[in-house]
């Protein structure tokens, strides 16, 4: 076996097992002082699964996903990531994790090609020259190689989540996360985005976790989808099954009817009078 | 009680982040360009306003001396007045508060915004730490600078003070006799003195900068709440630590 010579031994090689992981919460609790926002969540993501979380606004959904990039820590329960916490800065260089913020949070004094090329360059993947290629490669893959030299300020929404998605991608993850990614999208754009996580999982074979409330993204693209309500989680099924649920929460959050004659708005019309 | 807590709970998070900006040290190859920008904006972009306030400061105190020195006889002595206030003490605690107005400020507004836009998140989930991308450089770099500006500031205050000493009619004192004075009596250990105190108010003002932008919750609202705490802390801090860095170096 020969020694890696000086010029590459400076950049980590790459990881070797690049298979999806798996996630597992168990029992898991969170509390914001007195409010208890998460409720005993317990559910496990299959490698290679594309995995969805819905629920209305302010049902926990956001809090989940932070707690399963890390970002958070539990009041109770665990999370691991193929039996690894995820807030340990090993787990995350063990199997690399991406999440797409809902609003990007791209780096707003970068370039998108500085924004794509930070985590190469900080991490040694390789050098300065497969950096370049590999950003370009992936900002072609989503169409974006115009704009490398705009800064984000200067995108349009859609391009922002599509600089964010390339963000993650360039990492090359084994599992991507999703906040919100069609939130404030027209819908020309959210389907362009739900192919885009669908074939992005097909090519890059990896574990995706979406949160939204978008129900045809997450009826659509997903292997399975949980409906968390009120902090607890209500079933995880796939969405054949779940179109056909008779649990009335999930019949109401997947066909709501907009009913003008509804009495809140009346008095709604008598406070005015 | 909470009070004391929070203001405890502020200082263990700041030692902890100098900690771990300090840790990531060996990594500084890698970030010298970005301290260097950060030297060239604290350092290169405050050195106008800096000479600017340390001439009149230098002029102020040499007018002020010469009123009272006057009825004394000891307008030779202006000189090294002027010199070793400057050198000792308003050099570095000018430049400190200066620092803390017009680059901390930025600094906790920087930090603040990219902690409530989630920028801050999208670094951790990265893998790169926060202290080592942004905290080191900008140490660093305040590290770099201070000692210049300070230096840089206490020449052009007694520039200002010589001027003033030269112009004035009732001091009239020779630039000659003046800087003689700064040169018979200040001695170099006056100004290093000056040049510790203006380290350790750089970092302390940088590290309350980061710290107080990185700790920042909520919304929008919160980064001008912010940059208010930091700057405010930072002027409290400058002014308690001189008195205790003074007595030591006594």
């Amino acid at each position: 076996m020969t020694a890696p010579d000086k010029k590459t031994a400076r950049f980590s090689v790459m990881r070797e097992d690049r298979s999806p992981v798996g996630v597992e919460l168990a029992h898991l609790e969170k509390r914001y002082g007195t409010q208890t926002v998460l409720h005993d969540i317990s559910l496990s993501v299959a490698p290679g699964e594309i995995f969805t979380i819905m629920g209305p606004s302010g049902s926990g959904k956001s809090v989940l996903l932070r707690h399963i990039a890390g970002l958070e820590t539990a009041t109770s329960g665990t999370v691991t990531i193929n039996g690894h916490d995820p807030r340990l800065p090993e787990t995350r260089d063990r199997f690399a994790l991406a999440l797409v913020f809902q609003a990007g949070a791209l780096f707003n004094s970068f370039t998108v090609y500085e924004n794509l090329a930070l985590y190469l360059l900080e991490h040694r993947i390789c050098p300065k020259g497969e950096i370049r290629d590999r950003v370009m490669r992936i900002l072609k893959i989503l169409s974006l190689e115009g704009a490398a030299l705009k800064l984000p300020s200067e995108l349009s929404g859609g391009m922002k989540k599509r600089v964010a998605v390339a963000r993650a991608l360039v990492m090359e993850p084994q599992l991507i996360l999703y906040d919100e990614p069609t939130s404030e999208l027209d819908p020309i754009m959210s389907a362009t985005i739900a192919e885009l996580i669908a074939t992005l999982k097909e090519q890059f074979t990896v574990t995706t976790i979406v949160v939204s409330h978008d129900r045809d993204l997450a009826l659509t693209i997903s292997d399975r989808v949980a409906v968390l309500h009120q902090g607890r989680l209500r079933t995880v099924e796939p969405p054949a099954a779940l179109r056909q649920s008779a649990d009335p929460v999930i019949r109401d959050f997947l066909n709501p009817q907009i009913d003008l004659r509804n009495p809140r708005f009346k008095k709604l019309e008598a406070s005015y009078e | 009680m909470n009070r004391i807590h929070a203001v405890l709970d502020s200082f263990g998070s700041a030692v902890t982040l100098a900690w771990r900006a300090f840790a990531s040290l060996p990594s500084a190859p890698r970030i010298l360009k970005r301290t260097a920008e950060h030297g060239y904006y604290g350092g290169y972009t405050t050195l106008p306003i800096v000479t600017i306030l340390s001439f009149f400061i230098g002029a102020v105190l040499a007018l002020q001396a010469g009123i009272t020195m006057r009825n004394f006889g000891a307008k030779d002595l202006i000189g090294i007045l002027v010199g070793a206030s400057m050198a000792r003490e308003l050099g570095p605690v000018m430049v400190a508060i200066l620092l803390a107005g017009r680059v901390g400020s930025a600094v906790t507004a920087e930090l603040a915004s990219m902690k409530v836009y989630q920028e801050i998140d999208a670094l951790e989930t990265m893998n790169i730490p926060p202290p080592r991308l942004l905290v080191l450089p900008r140490l660093l770099a305040v590290l770099v600078v201070m000692p210049v500006l300070t230096i840089a500031g206490n020449i052009v205050g007694w520039f200002g003070g010589a001027i003033v000493c030269h112009s004035v009619s009732f001091i009239s004192v020779s630039p000659e006799a003046y800087f003689n004075s700064i040169t018979r009596y200040l001695e170099m250990q006056d100004i290093l003195d000056g040049l510790i105190k203006a380290e350790i108010f750089g970092f302390v003002v940088m590290l309350i900068a980061c710290n107080t932008g990185l700790r920042t919750r909520g919304g929008p609202r919160e980064i001008g709440f912010a940059v208010t705490k930091s700057v405010v802390t930072s002027l409290i801090a400058i002014l308690v630590l001189d008195y205790f860095i003074t007595k030591a170096l006594a």
